[in-house]
């Protein structure tokens, strides 16, 4: 018999070991396969991986060493409920975080209102000024947001991040399909999964509504990439490939008749839209880092003009700051008059010294993560550090209280992997891909599943070692 | 389409037509010094570093042509930029920055010669090991361009990478008759002595021309007719006047898909005019190792020439 981790809530099993409904279909097969016949599937879906080159780059290791990330073949499963709550509260979040954007850059009601003080603003560095009094073509700021969910329970999904600069993984949401389809073709017929696969042609539409007045009919969109040494370089060419967009780098760019143009093999040709991979603070070595060879000098001048819609707009980080974070749920009742769908992680602001004081009181059972970092650096998972690590993040905490927040160590819900002594439960996450345009919010069904692959990890994130797995929303 | 795309598609192929070719002198020399004395084994060696422009390199390194030394140090040695397995991660690196350009097939056999290639020559390659890697190296570049010709838009970027093949196929071509020019010289000594026989059959294997040339001569060699053979016969595709007949075509689609010729198309019209209207008594009344000479300072220029014409570089 199957079960989860104790007190954690499992996605395919309930706690007394029969199958959940959105898993029967899914159970009913599984288990009519020969283990070793799956096993070596498993086996097919990494030479198939490599072979195609889907890898990732891991900074600090040799230059160019390329890795893959773990594959599991057992889907994470979302019922048509579940998606039909969870993308309505994905949904306001978006409008939310567009209208709070907006806002920021303006006249700052939110702050002449005292809902959120303005010393959030005032340090820090995600806020540009380039972008004060200017609204982006289309008016729209976050074209592609990545919301990271985590659950707890069967109806508790609440946020962990909100991904509004560069979100990355898609190419993953897509590629996980695809090895699945292949391995597992019977699996789709039998089961109403909701299908992924247009999401590069959703993207290109909604990039494409975004595009400035001097645009042309066909819009050119272009994907800037930092290079083959960058770590999604394989994501960013795989969408360019998928949209039919030109893939250029910042060398390939400079400024021409007032528009940004590519060089091509018959001279410059302006591009329209820049969907953009590269940081605010590359961008642009005129206006932010002098030294980026990224960037193309001059583009926030021909951005201010309004002849380029760069997407994400540059700035759009303040708004998924970790200090902001904790805010959302007022942002959101601010901009939308509604209450939050989606609830947040109760969060510790370390800023504050009441909170200061419960979270070096509490340290041991609490996640601490730096207010601008990413990636899973940085972080502290309290019930996991030794007396050193504690020690040292309680230094830490100490002398830039405001670098931190602190979070509760959440039991993530769990879904099983196959590993070669059968199924085992896994933490994991989920996070939905949403599409900006003026013509609307718009999310494909499905996300990328991230897994913790060792026993008991509660970190999800790639660079520190976890895996994918294919997410299916099931239609009604 | 980007002027460095074009720059990486015209790389990607000069690279996996240079690892095959490289294969193929290799396997010659390999075949060569095993019938002969070891004072004419290291001289074989020399002749193959030669042609290929590493003699330098290597002798910068070891003090000896023995013989699994030089083809390790060609086929994977880490200190020299231009072995076969650089090569090999160059194409893939080429192709990895154009993969928006290539078919799904082109990026999956390039990444899969790469992936073979470097497993295979992970450890120092035996003398009875060494076939096996060549033929390894050939077969992986072949499927590369089976891949691509079987998949492939015949748009620019097809174009691109036939303009870079033929480049470079050119430029190989014409290496090898400028280190065994000699053997082909009509010579006062001559006698067609069995080892004369045996140069020239090794000049045309290099070339994968051997069997080709058996059958339109019915077997016999002779040095003129070989010479001819690789620079002006129009049906053997490693010949140069081919080369630049199909570098001339090529060039043209662009010309006709752009609208506009550049100065490149006039000096390879012009090359291949020559071509084609010289005859080999020409050739060899001129001097063979002077025509050779100037083919290849002329072939780096035009090079160079498209590289300028279609902005590879800023």
């Amino acid at each position: 018999m199957q079960s989860g981790v104790a007190g954690t809530y499992d996605e395919m099993f309930e706690a007394d070991g029969t199958v959940r409904p959105a898993y029967a279909g899914f159970r009913q097969w599984f288990e009519a396969q020969d283990r070793n016949w799956l096993k070596k599937q498993d086996h097919e879906a990494e030479r198939f991986f490599r072979r195609t080159g889907i890898t990732f780059n891991v900074y600090g290791e040799d230059a160019g060493e390329e890795r893959l990330i773990p594959f599991d073949m057992i889907p994470r499963i979302i019922t048509a409920q579940e998606w039909r709550k969870l993308s309505r509260g994905i949904e306001q979040r978006v409008r939310a975080l567009n209208a709070f954007l907006q806002d920021l850059y303006h006249r700052q009601e939110i702050i002449r209102s005292g809902r959120l003080p303005v010393r959030l603003l005032q340090e820090n560095q995600a806020f540009l000024p380039q972008m004060i009094d200017f609204t982006p073509p289309g008016g729209v700021y976050t074209h592609i947001v990545g919301i990271d969910l985590v659950r707890t329970g069967p109806d508790e999904f609440m946020v962990l991040e909100d991904n509004a600069r560069t979100p990355s993984g898609v190419s993953y949401m897509l590629e996980n399909r695809e090895t699945m389809m292949a391995m597992f073709p019977e699996l789709f017929s039998r089961i109403p999964v909701r299908p992924v696969s247009d999401y590069p042609r959703r993207l290109a539409r909604s990039l494409a509504a975004c595009a400035p007045d001097c645009a042309a009919d066909r819009p050119v969109v272009a994907v800037l990439t930092p290079g083959i040494f960058n770590s999604a370089y394989f994501e960013h060419a795989f969408l360019a490939d998928q949209m039919g967009a030109e893939l250029v780098e910042g060398g390939d760019l400079r400024v021409v008749d007032g528009r940004i143009a590519m060089r091509t093999t018959t001279g410059y040709q302006p591009i329209d839209v820049l969907y953009r991979r590269v940081d605010d603070e590359y961008l642009d070595p005129l206006s932010f880092h002098p030294d980026s060879v990224l960037g193309i000098a001059g583009i926030m001048d021909v951005y201010r003009a309004g002849r380029i819609t760069i997407a994400n707009a540059p700035g759009t980080g303040i708004s998924d700051d970790k200090a902001i974070y904790s805010f959302m749920p007022d942002i959101v009742e601010f901009y939308t008059g509604e209450r939050p769908i989606l609830g947040n992680v109760p969060t510790w602001r370390c800023s504050e010294p009441q909170a200061l004081k419960y979270v070096l009181d509490n340290l041991a059972e609490l996640v601490v993560k730096e207010v601008h970092g990413s990636g899973g650096y940085g972080m502290l998972i309290g019930p996991a550090a030794s007396r050193k690590e504690l020690a040292l993040f309680e230094a830490k905490l100490r002398a830039r209280p405001d670098n931190y927040i602190a979070q509760p160590t959440l039991a993530l819900s769990t879904v099983p992997i196959f590993t070669r002594a059968g199924l085992a439960p896994r933490h994991v996450d989920l996070r939905p891909f949403v599409l900006v345009s003026p013509d609307g919010v718009d999310i494909t069904p499905g996300g990328l599943t991230r897994v913790a692959i060792q026993k008991g990890s509660l970190v999800v994130n790639s660079s520190q070692g976890g895996g994918t797995k294919d997410s299916w929303v099931l239609a009604d | 389409m980007l002027g460095r795309s074009a720059n990486g598609i015209f790389w990607m192929s000069r690279y996996l037509e240079r690892a095959e070719n490289v294969a193929r002198l290799l396997d010659v020399g390999f075949r060569m010094a095993l019938t002969r004395g070891n004072v004419s084994q290291e001289e074989e060696w020399h002749s193959v570093l030669t042609t290929i422009g590493q003699d330098a390199g290597f002798r910068a390194r070891y003090d000896d042509y023995a013989g699994p030394q030089v083809f390790n140090y060609i086929l994977r040695d880490k200190d020299n930029p231009l072995s076969v397995l650089r090569m090999i991660e160059n194409a893939r690196t080429n192709a990895r920055s154009v993969r928006t350009s290539i078919t799904r097939e082109v990026w999956e056999t390039t990444n899969e010669a790469w992936m073979v290639l470097r497993d295979m020559l992970a450890r120092p390659v035996r003398e009875r090991g060494l076939r096996e890697a060549l033929t390894a190296v050939r077969r992986q570049t072949m499927l590369v361009r089976g891949a691509m010709q079987g998949t492939m838009l015949r748009n620019e970027v097809f174009n691109f990478s036939r303009i870079g093949k033929f480049i470079e196929r050119a430029d190989n071509t014409a290496r090898i008759l400028d280190v065994k020019y000699y053997v082909l010289l009509p010579s006062v000594a001559w006698v067609g002595s069995s080892l004369d026989n045996v140069q020239w059959e090794a000049v045309l294997r290099s070339v994968a021309g051997d069997r080709a040339y058996r059958w339109l001569n019915a077997g016999a060699l002779d040095p003129r007719g070989i010479a001819e053979f690789l620079i002006l016969d129009q049906r053997f595709p490693r010949s140069l006047v081919f080369s630049y007949e199909k570098l001339n075509s090529n060039l043209r689609w662009l010309a006709r898909e752009y609208g506009c010729e550049t100065a490149v198309h006039q000096l390879v019209g012009e090359a291949r005019n020559r071509l084609q209207e010289t005859t080999i008594n020409a050739i060899i009344d001129q001097g063979l190792h002077e025509f050779i000479t100037g083919f290849i300072a002329r072939n780096i220029h035009i090079a160079t020439a498209i590289a300028r014409d279609y902005r590879f570089v800023e």
